[in-house]
């Protein structure tokens, strides 16, 4: 019982508390990343990277951070490690940095890490605030997977930069789906991975 | 037709509440209402009672589209005996050659479209609604001739699902349905939706030497010499009557003006069209070419049309008759009709002329106003209220 509260923040985010589907945060960048499943995955991983520490620290620093400048505190430990992130993209993945451009950067304006920050961290030990930043950066990176499989898949016919349809199907006249690139159709994604979701969770209809 | 009845009526007890096939009873219940007025009335209440029913609006505005689907179906034979060099003109092949052509495509809108509305009509326990019945007739009729059938299929389905069903069916959508497949289509694959290659049915058969299969409109945007005559397939220049009577390739159901405009007075005498928007809608488009030819520049080829040619042209007549008029997502208020059917004519011509990578613009134009007919609606209600507000306020002053 007490294990399976410890563990409330990371399971929580992922289905019932998911940050992108049920709170619905963090939609810009799930338009913008997931044309492609290997950016959606990197993003996905950042974000996790940059909350889960992130996290941890304004949680260690929760008792000395003043009321009054908070705000600006989170902000530069966020803006610190998404620079970090950064640079070991560009380092390691020079491509994919290329690819998800200023998105990277963007990371500081995450609707969801700014919301773990004020609603978890700066009130919560910091091994659960660790624990709910590796949650909701799992919860939102699997939404954008999810995206990024099928815009991937129906868009460009390969996944992660493989071809999965074979060359027959195209003889055939079988076409690749350009809408499915095109930013309207994430969010028609987006739109039925929480019809799906709410039909499963009744709870969660209004 | 007395023994079909009442056939009829003696199987209608087993799709009744606890009857054998009680699950099925929408889908009774909507092929028996196609077929007899139903003789349900309100038992209280005061109720002006009319026998024009949705169904009975759908098939109206289907006879009226027929002018111009029969003339597309001949106008395809037409093209491609033009573009394969074949002589004859015999009416019935050529009427027969286009039918067949786009057959598959009304069968499978049909099947996918009606497919999908069964299911759901049987899901929710609601009666099965008769909006698609006119869709499904529209779809092909403004897509290309060659438009395979299984992307038909996907789009109609899309367009059915996304466009219609999640906001509560019949009668709840905001987006006309048949544009919303042609946006889908127009933007998922859109090698098969636009350029020369995709309106001339050529069925396999090899074309001749002069063919080019660009449509008038297709041919003034990419036009390098200004005012150039614009030709039918094999190079010879199309006149205004032409035009006019829909001698040209392009989406096979909207090429004929003649046929539009008939298919136009059906709906304005039987009352279901509104004249409003069409009307402003003419004048929004008429306005906006005089505008455009009067400054035209020779950045823009389609500014130099003269307004009459511009408006004859492509899709535009098409989409303000059929289109802009459908009432489920057309504005409500007299006022919001008019301010509606002008954004629509003079949007659809500022992307025609403006927009060179969109040689028509009155599908876009359509779906635009058609998100925007809501809000214009309330500005016209608001500021009803609130002159009428102030009238009540200087009287008690």
């Amino acid at each position: 019982m007490n294990l399976k509260k410890t563990f409330i923040p990371l399971v929580n985010p992922i289905s019932k508390d998911n940050p992108v589907i049920v709170q619905v945060l963090g939609i810009c960048s799930a338009l913008a990343v997931t044309s492609k499943l290997e950016p959606a995955l990197v993003m996905a991983v950042s974000v996790t990277a940059v909350l889960s520490l992130a996290n941890v620290i304004i949680s260690l620093l929760r008792n000395t951070i003043p009321q009054s400048i908070r705000i600006i505190v989170q902000l530069v430990v966020v803006a610190a490690l998404v620079v970090v992130v950064d640079q070991v993209l560009k380092a390691w993945n020079y491509e994919v940095s290329k690819a998800l451009s200023v998105f990277i950067g963007l990371i500081i304006t995450n609707c969801i890490i700014m919301g773990r920050l004020e609603a978890f961290a700066l009130s919560n030990r910091p091994w659960p605030a660790f624990l709910d930043g590796i949650g909701n950066g799992i919860g939102y990176g699997l939404i954008l997977v999810i995206v990024g499989f099928f815009r991937e898949l129906f868009g460009s016919g390969t996944l992660m930069g493989y071809q999965i349809f074979p060359q027959s199907w195209y003889d055939a006249g079988y076409m690749n789906n350009g809408l499915m690139i095109l930013p309207p159709m994430a969010l028609i994604v987006v739109a039925c991975i929480i019809w799906v979701h709410r039909s499963y969770n009744k709870d969660l209809q209004e | 037709m007395k023994g079909l009845k009442k056939k009829i009526d003696s199987i209608k007890p087993q799709f009744e509440k606890g009857g054998r096939f009680s699950k099925l009873q929408s889908v009774f219940d909507g092929f028996y209402t196609f077929l007899y007025t139903p003789n349900e009335t309100s038992a209280s209440g005061v109720h002006i009672h009319d026998s024009n029913d949705s169904k009975r609006t759908m098939i109206t505005v289907v006879i009226a589209l027929l002018p111009c689907c029969l003339f597309g179906m001949w106008n395809i034979g037409l093209q491609h005996f033009m573009a394969t060099g074949n002589p004859s003109r015999e009416f019935f092949s050529l009427f027969f050659y286009g039918f067949l052509a786009v057959l598959p495509q009304i069968l499978t809108a049909y099947v996918v479209g009606l497919g999908i509305e069964f299911i759901v009509a049987q899901i929710r326990g609601h009666e099965i609604q008769e909006g698609f019945l006119v869709s499904g007739i529209l779809i092909p009729m403004i897509c290309p001739v060659d438009t395979p059938c299984w992307m038909i299929a996907v789009a109609v389905a899309f367009a059915v699902i996304f466009a219609k069903e999640v906001f509560g069916g019949t009668g709840y959508n905001f987006l006309n349905i048949a544009l919303v497949t042609r946006a889908f289509l127009f933007f998922s694959y859109p090698s098969k939706m636009s350029g020369d290659n995709v309106f001339v049915s050529l069925g396999g058969d090899k074309a001749v030497d002069s063919y080019s299969g660009a449509t008038p409109l297709g041919q003034i945007a990419s036009s390098t010499e200004l005012g150039a005559a614009v030709t039918n397939i094999v190079g010879d220049p199309l006149s205004f009557g032409d035009i006019f009577m829909g001698y040209y390739p392009g989406s096979w159901g909207e090429t004929s003006t003649l046929c539009i405009l008939i298919g136009g007075a059906i709906l304005l005498l039987t009352g279901i069209a509104n004249w409003r928007i069409i009307l402003s809608a003419l004048c929004g488009g008429l306005l906006m070419s005089a505008v455009a030819h009067n400054w035209a520049s020779p950045l823009y080829p389609a500014t130099y049309l003269d307004p009459i040619t511009q408006i004859c042209f492509g899709g535009f007549l098409f989409a303000i008759v059929f289109m802009a008029t459908d009432p489920v997502t057309a504005c409500r208020t007299t006022v919001g009709k008019y301010i509606y059917g002008f954004l629509i004519g003079a949007i659809a011509i500022i992307i025609r002329c403006y927009n060179t990578g969109y040689p028509e613009g009155a599908m876009l134009a359509v779906l635009l106003m058609n998100c925007f007919a809501p809000l214009i609606d309330w500005c016209v209600v608001n500021s009803n209220i609130r002159r009428r507000m102030k009238r009540l306020t200087v009287k008690n002053s």
